[in-house]
């Protein structure tokens, strides 16, 4: 799916992230941890084609990103749901309406009227704010929303970025039970949090491997979670 | 051109994208508005002024006076005698002495219709019509001034060629305003869209994200400001007409300082301003649209 091979990124100078190498393979759910500031941000973001390595090679579904144009890029993101930690919405529009974005931009308005947004509203458990604008909406409901946003294009790749940050305990275990459940259905999960709480608990559901970034590196952490 | 016409299909669910802006859409109307009717009158002066300079120069051009100024008893024998030399030159078609009764009509402006013509020195004028290349005013100035001490020869071209030349180059002048009012219709949209752009950056970072391509992005604003322009433009173009057949007309009076308005087909031109300035918006918010996304990952 994506695969890094001694990737660096550098700027302002200095090298942020250094001779990383590491293959998301289908259907594998990975745990990106690390003190802020580490760059796993910056990680996620090479691997959606928002910022392009300094170095090595970063290949999405088989093509190397440096040889992408802007649409190929544009293509590539609808293979690819992301979740951010502050997640934006277009604020003017319905929450419906936000989540079938991908599906309007992508030129299959039709699908955007289908049970499939239905099922997948109540999915999220956000059935009953379909006509609320976003800025109406609580943290936990934005990051559900934007989980529904992530996955309506069918994805083969799932990145969550701090998808718990700024939501409570309970909401965050709801919001990765959704991801274990995508990951069970096939779907490649990679999400990115410094809460090890989280890690553990969902260690007890799904096989994951958890990637520290340290030093610059990315090191495979080991049992002691 | 596939672009030009998925602008006015329309896409109503990309038009939802970028959220409405009341005030700054309605300047743009009215910017475009003003700029459209400020064109349809420079449009007017040109083709106006470009009539003005057809008319005096193939009017005049083909016309000439002799005027005959002499003692009352010697007049109709120098009138002869010039008519004799103007017959034999060649160049001229045609040559006629005015009667008195059209030479009074002439001056009746100035003078009063009562005027007692037969006591005054009046000169009398004969008027000259040309053909081919038209007559060789050295050579006649010449042979006149051998037989005919009293003839004077006017064959226009002294105050005809200024006149030609002030209208050409208002004719110039009202094409140049054309440009420049397009010009700052281009420059005015850009302004707009790009403002609209910065204002919208959360939503093209959204739509980035969710895989919309720049196509999609640019088209959503330009249809938006391309649009707006068009319909402004066709307001401030059908006031910009109304004024102009509302102008007071000169009439006879004007004599051939023909009327600032349109004539014939000339009425088409000002009808292309709308579209002319829908094509400028459409370049103008897609440049500035493809400025900005290209900054953007």
């Amino acid at each position: 799916m994506i695969e890094l091979e001694n990737v660096a990124y550098s700027y302002g100078g200095g090298e942020l992230l250094s001779d990383i190498t590491l293959k998301l393979a289908p259907g594998s759910f990975h745990f990106l941890t690390g003190p802020s500031g580490t760059g796993k941000t910056t990680l996620m973001k090479l691997c959606y084609g928002a910022l392009l390595p300094t170095a090595g090679h970063l290949r999405m579904f088989g093509a190397d990103v440096r040889g992408l144009g802007r649409d190929d890029i544009a293509l590539m993101r609808r293979r690819v749901g992301v979740v951010h930690q502050d997640v934006k919405f277009l604020d003017h529009l319905p929450l419906t309406e936000n989540i079938a974005l991908p599906l309007n931009v992508s030129g299959r308005q039709a699908e955007a009227g289908g049970t499939d947004l239905e099922e997948l509203m109540s999915w999220v458990g956000l059935t009953h704010r379909a006509d609320a604008l976003p800025p109406e909406l609580s943290g936990g409901e934005r990051q559900r929303a934007a989980l529904a946003r992530a996955v309506i294009m069918s994805p083969d790749v799932i990145l969550a970025d701090e998808p718990t940050g700024n939501i409570d305990w309970e909401m965050s275990q709801r919001l990765l039970r959704l991801l274990i459940e995508l990951n069970r259905m096939g779907k490649t999960v990679l999400i990115a949090t410094h809460d090890l709480g989280l890690i553990r608990a969902t260690k007890a559901h799904v096989q994951a491997r958890v990637l520290r970034i340290a030093n610059r590196r990315i090191q495979l952490a080991g049992a002691d979670l | 051109m596939g672009a030009f016409r998925a602008i006015f299909k329309g896409d109503r669910q990309a038009d939802r994208v970028v959220p409405p802006s009341g005030f700054t859409a309605q300047l743009t109307l009215f910017a475009a508005s003003a700029m459209a009717f400020l064109a349809v009158f420079a449009l007017a002066l040109s083709l106006a002024s470009g009539r003005l300079a057809q008319v005096w120069g193939q009017e005049l051009a083909q016309s000439a006076t002799v005027r005959i100024v002499a003692p009352l008893d010697q007049r109709a024998a120098q009138t002869e005698a010039a008519l004799k030399v103007l017959q034999t030159t060649k160049g001229v078609a045609s040559a006629r002495a005015l009667t008195d009764a059209e030479q009074e009509e002439l001056l009746a402006p100035w003078f009063g219709p009562e005027l007692a013509m037969e006591n005054l020195p009046v000169p009398r004028l004969i008027e000259v019509v040309e053909e081919g290349e038209g007559l060789d005013p050295v050579g006649l100035r010449l042979r006149l001034s051998a037989e005919v001490p009293g003839a004077v020869l006017d064959d226009h071209s002294r105050w005809r060629a200024p006149l030609v030349a002030a209208a050409s180059r208002l004719r110039l002048l009202g094409w140049i305003s054309t440009l420049l009012i397009g010009a700052a219709v281009a420059a005015m949209v850009t302004l707009a869209a790009q403002a609209a752009l910065a204002a919208n950056a959360q939503v093209i970072a959204v739509l980035r994200l969710v895989g919309a391509t720049d196509d999609y992005i640019a088209r959503a604003f330009i249809r938006r400001f391309t649009l707006r322009a068009l319909l402004g433009a066709a307001a401030g173009t059908v006031l910009g007409m109304v004024a102009v057949v509302l102008l007071p007309d000169a009439g006879e009076a004007g004599g051939f300082l023909t009327g600032l308005g349109f004539r014939g087909w000339h009425w088409v031109v000002p009808l292309l301003v709308p579209l002319l300035v829908g094509a400028v918006a459409f370049a103008a918010t897609g440049a500035a649209a493809r400025r900005t996304l290209r900054e953007l990952t």
